[in-house]
């Protein structure tokens, strides 16, 4: 490897990690909280990006102002719906939340071949995200960064910021941190987590949405997209450790560097078989993940 | 009493003759055939148009009379873009329907998982996409191209003009994997330069890290084998690289008219595309095909090869069928050797190996999708289900 | 369900499934016994999940090992005698790989479709459990592994045929796969193993195994300081799990005459956990029926209205979680009066719990 297809790669694992990193936020969040795995998080991110298909559609190139609130509100909307609908009546029932959310993800995904066919829907990038930075001269010479890669790096850290200032500077995010630590004390000492799991449940839906924004720069948005990325989004999950924002943060960057370079080492599909096997590999190490949070509950669900 | 006897006799008679002509035919005077292709799932978006044409001759032939004097009666089955749905609806089709014949099939896999069906049960299917070659069953009619009528002209064009470091970028699967082979074995046989080889999951969409094995090889044009959504994906990130048609051009083997419309004439103007049917083929067979079509189907409708293929395949086992005088199957692949048409694709003589001689082209994407010829084969190509020069000492019996 | 009623049903249903070959048309039998075939894996899900409260995402893993143990060998046996598999040929593979090789012998064949999958699934359940991961992890793990092996089987065609999968069948141990009454043999051998596989797990279920075993699903510390050693009870229902699932896999393998990536993926997993759920988790007989019922539902509806299977199977989903968490045989159980003992129970915790 030289070294400007080294950096090249670099580059690709930074931006795999943050579009992983954006999925699974909101998977951290809810199951932090509620202990429940959402298998319709990934219909999220897909509804996301039809949504911003359809902004595209609506206002044409300079679509991203709106792309991004129709895209977070659409969605998180979608997500308070299923929480109060479905995964509220499942608390405490992990598993079946599992294959009820799966259900979900059927119904959702059916419904995207109806109304948008089971090709994907093209998004073209505004104009302002073609082109790419490139080095000239110096050991690095045309090493390229496209503008709309360097976009969703950008946008998973501001995400990421965000979600630390309102998880550690704010009053809701005191609430959230008190029930992820111990529900019941947290409930008594006046906290609405009936509320709250909604609100957090939502606010991990808008962030799919973003997500699928993001998403839409780089591929086409099809019905089975968000089945695509959810089991890797669900292993950054467990490898980051629940519930903690900034294990997501570090597990995607893990992951993503991981499969950039299989991949410049091996095909595509080795390089996914051997991260796979590499993450169970791992979980015997740390069963806890990398950032496991403190729990005062005498014994995990 | 002898009275009824004979009565008895007559019905017996009259049974025994209907399921001697198979039941084949039923007592109304029609004959059934199957259309089996995904018209759900990642296929239909392709094959739904496949199985349209198909239905649009057998219309075109039950209102000029039918065949033999028998309506076609269609029993259309879902292969939901599932493998083992293809095997046990070919089975249903054969067993349960008891069709003549059946048209169907896209993916390489599809059609191996209905191979056994057909020849345990002594069917016929009517396969009208490109493929890898490497097989002749005796029950199955190749129509699309062979690995000689699409991917080495493609390489023999890409040569012509001076393109002599080439990478090869295909979906994981064995139409890529096995055109490759093939492909490889030609470059280095004509002195060219293999750049790099990749292939990527299909319906993947993440081409980072190829793009960047693309940006370290330095070809000076792509072979594209990939399949459905990838290539909208590729074409964007290439796109987003800065590369262009200009500065390094892709040949693709599986995009025709529909799959440009869906990756969007911007992404893809100036690239190529090597098929043995483009819509803007200006034969007047094509012409009439192209206008019943876009009559019945929407006059925006794109026509691809894999459509004008499985459109003339109902033709083809009609003009077989009334060559051999009978519905049944192995009399109408004995008959349908040499039979020789003017269609869409221009003029086509199935060979003894089952499949078709036929002429290849080369287009250059243009605006609405639409490709231009700019390359076409001397005269037609016969068909080679095994490459010489990659699996030597093999042909079909 | 009275204690009259159940017997009698359970005999008309075996009856009815033995003397099939006579009534039924060939196509409808070879469905059936496939279905059959997919409804050993049944069993073993309803020894795993509903017994041991482990919810595996990731039987197709076993079923498929169990199914390319069965089909590599019949893949060399229809290659002639010195020749390559044709996809090797193709893949420009120019020997035989060592892990093929053994394979060529019938009854090595055999005996792995039932030692791979159920070593597999002890191995995996060793790991897993010996670190204590238990619940979601647990399935997320299974489904990674799941995914990690399809992955692997399309992106290494040489050796495995890809996503084709491995096709074209001719003999096993010298029958001829094609000939005259095979799909008959072949339907009576599933019912046989299915029968036999059911029998043998009902009666391990109502040994002391068993019962630990649902104690360990309940609590599993409690049984811990009682003294017993909870990882190995799981991991031999685990094993006896992926041993059922690998059976089915190769009887199933058998009736399709292939296999393939897409047969044994994450969908297939995940879809064989909610026939059962469907049926019931707690009951073998109910898990069997509703994947057969599941199953024959969906070659039914599916053809004859695609677009609306998805979304009528995403339902049954939620429905049968929110509202039939024990499926079927749950809700015929119930009907059963066994209020009063209920009644007690409840008493008893309410004046245990405050």
């Amino acid at each position: 490897m030289d070294s400007v297809f080294l950096f090249g790669q670099l580059f690709t694992g930074l931006s795999v990690a943050s579009l992983l990193l954006l999925t699974a936020l909101g998977l951290a969040l809810s199951f932090g909280l509620m202990r429940v795995i959402n298998m319709a998080h990934g219909e999220f991110l897909m509804v996301g990006g039809y949504l911003t298909f359809l902004a595209a559609q609506a206002v044409g190139p300079g679509f991203l102002w709106l792309a991004f609130p129709l895209a977070f509100v659409g969605t998180a909307l979608l997500g308070a719906l299923l929480e109060a609908t479905v995964i509220r009546r499942l608390y405490g029932r992990p598993l079946d939340t599992l294959l009820a959310t799966w259900g979900i993800s059927l119904i959702l995904q059916q419904a995207a071949r109806q109304i948008f066919g089971s090709t994907g829907v093209p998004v073209t990038a505004p104009p302002w995200l073609n082109g790419a930075v490139t080095i000239h001269g110096g050991p690095l010479d045309s090493l390229t960064f496209p503008y709309v890669r360097l976009f969703v790096i950008v946008l998973a850290l501001v995400v990421l910021g965000g979600m630390w200032w309102l998880l550690n500077r704010t009053r809701f995010g005191m609430h959230v941190r008190a029930v992820n630590q111990n529900r019941e004390v947290a409930s008594i000492l006046g906290v609405n987590t009936r509320r709250l799991d909604l609100l957090v449940f939502a606010l991990g839906a808008g962030i799919a949405g973003i997500a699928g924004v993001g998403l839409a720069m780089l591929s086409p948005v099809n019905p089975t997209v968000g089945a695509a990325y959810i089991v890797n989004a669900f292993l950054v999950v467990v490898v980051g450790g629940v519930g903690s924002v900034l294990g997501a943060g570090a597990a995607a960057l893990l992951l993503g560097f991981v499969t950039a370079l299989a991949e410049g080492l091996t095909s595509s599909s080795l390089a996914q078989a051997t991260l796979l096997i590499l993450v169970v590999v791992f979980l015997q190490w740390k069963p806890r993940g990398l950032i496991p949070t403190q729990s005062r509950a005498l014994e995990e669900g | 009493m002898s009275h009824k006897i004979t009565d008895h006799k007559k019905q017996i008679t009259f049974l025994l003759a209907l399921s001697m002509l198979g039941s084949s035919a039923s007592a109304q005077g029609t004959v059934k055939v199957g259309v089996l292709h995904s018209l759900t799932g990642t296929m239909s978006i392709s094959e739904i148009t496949v199985a349209n044409a198909a239905q649009l001759a057998i219309d075109q032939i039950n209102a000029a009379g039918g065949v033999m004097g028998k309506k076609i009666e269609v029993v259309k089955e879902d292969g939901a873009s599932d493998w083992p749905t293809f095997a046990t609806k070919a089975e249903k089709l054969l067993t349960q329907d008891k069709v003549v014949t059946v048209f169907g099939g896209w993916t390489s896999a599809s059609r191996k998982a209905m191979l056994p069906v057909f020849e345990k049960n002594k069917g016929l299917l009517f396969y009208p996409v490109q493929f890898e070659g490497n097989e002749c069953s005796p029950n199955i009619i190749y129509t699309g191209a062979q690995p000689n009528q699409q991917a080495l002209p493609a390489l023999e064009w890409a040569l012509s003009k001076g393109y002599k470091n080439i990478f090869l970028l295909g979906s994981d699967y064995v139409y890529p994997r096995t055109a490759n082979l093939i492909l490889k074995k030609h470059i280095a046989a004509k002195g060219a330069k293999l750049a790099g080889e990749e292939y990527v999951a299909l319906g993947g969409t993440e081409f980072s890290s190829v793009i960047n094995k693309i940006k370290a090889a330095k070809p000076q044009i792509i072979i594209n084998t990939l399949n459905g959504d990838s290539n909208v994906s590729f074409f964007k990130q290439y796109q987003a690289a800065g590369y262009s048609a200009t500065t390094l051009p892709v040949i693709s083997f599986s995009i025709a008219e529909q799959e440009a419309q869906s990756i969007g004439p911007a992404l893809l103007t100036g690239q190529y595309a090597t098929w043995n049917y483009f819509q803007s083929l200006p034969n007047p067979t094509n012409k009439k095909f192209v206008a019943a079509y876009q009559a019945k189907y929407g006059k925006n409708a794109a026509i691809t090869d894999p459509m004008a293929h499985a459109y003339m395949d109902v033709y083809l086992w009609k003009a077989a069928v009334e060559k051999a005088k009978s519905f049944e199957p192995s009399a109408v692949r004995k008959a349908i050797v040499g039979i020789s048409m003017d269609s869409p694709l221009g003029k086509i003589t199935v060979a003894a190996n089952g499949s078709l001689t036929q002429a290849v082209y080369t287009g250059q994407s243009g605006a609405g999708g639409q490709f231009k010829v700019i390359g076409q084969s001397k005269g037609v190509v016969t068909p080679q289900p095994y490459d010489a020069l990659t699996f030597p000492g093999k042909s079909c019996p | 369900m009275n204690r009259v009623a159940q017997p009698i049903l359970l005999v008309v249903t075996a009856g009815a499934l033995l003397l099939a070959p006579f009534y039924l048309s060939a196509y409808g039998l070879t469905l059936l016994g496939r279905v059959l075939a997919l409804s050993i894996a049944a069993i073993g899900i309803c020894v795993v999940w509903g017994r041991g409260g482990i919810l595996s995402l990731g039987q197709g893993l076993f079923f498929g090992l169990g199914g390319y143990s069965l089909a590599m060998h019949l893949k060399l046996a229809a290659t002639p005698k010195g020749e390559l598999p044709d996809f090797m040929v193709y893949n420009g593979v120019e020997a035989l790989p060592w892990f093929w090789v053994p394979f060529v012998n019938g009854p090595f064949a055999l005996a792995m479709v039932v030692i791979l999958p159920t070593l597999a699934a002890a191995a995996v359940a060793w790991l897993m459990f010996r670190r204590r991961i238990t619940g979601v992890y647990i399935s997320i793990i299974t489904q990674a592994l799941v995914l990690a092996f399809v992955t692997w089987l399309n992106g290494s065609q040489g050796l495995t045929s890809g996503t084709n999968g491995i096709t074209d069948f001719h003999t096993l141990l010298g029958i001829d796969l094609r000939g005259e009454h095979i799909a008959r043999n072949l339907y009576w051998c599933t019912l046989m193993v299915l029968g036999a596989a059911l029998l043998s797990t009902a009666w391990l279920l109502r040994t002391h195994f068993g019962t630990l075993l649902t104690a360990i699903r309940d609590n599993e510390n409690r049984v811990r300081f009682l003294g017993y050693h909870p990882a190995a009870y799981k991991i031999a229902a685990f094993a006896l799990g992926g041993l059922l699932s690998g059976l089915s896999g190769a009887l199933y393998t058998l009736h399709l005459g292939t296999i393939s990536p897409a047969m044994i993926g994450v969908t297939f997993s995940i879809e064989l956990v909610i026939w059962v759920a469907l049926g019931g988790r707690n009951s073998l007989l109910g898990a069997v029926g509703g994947l057969v019922l599941g199953q024959l539902a969906k070659d039914k509806i599916s053809s004859a209205v695609p677009d609306a299977w998805l979304y009528l199977m995403g339902t049954l989903f939620v429905v049968v979680v929110l509202v039939l968490p024990q499926g079927v045989a749950g809700l015929l159980e119930r009907r059963k009066p066994a209020a009063p003992r209920r009644k007690t129970l409840g008493e008893v915790s309410d004046v245990v719990s405050p």
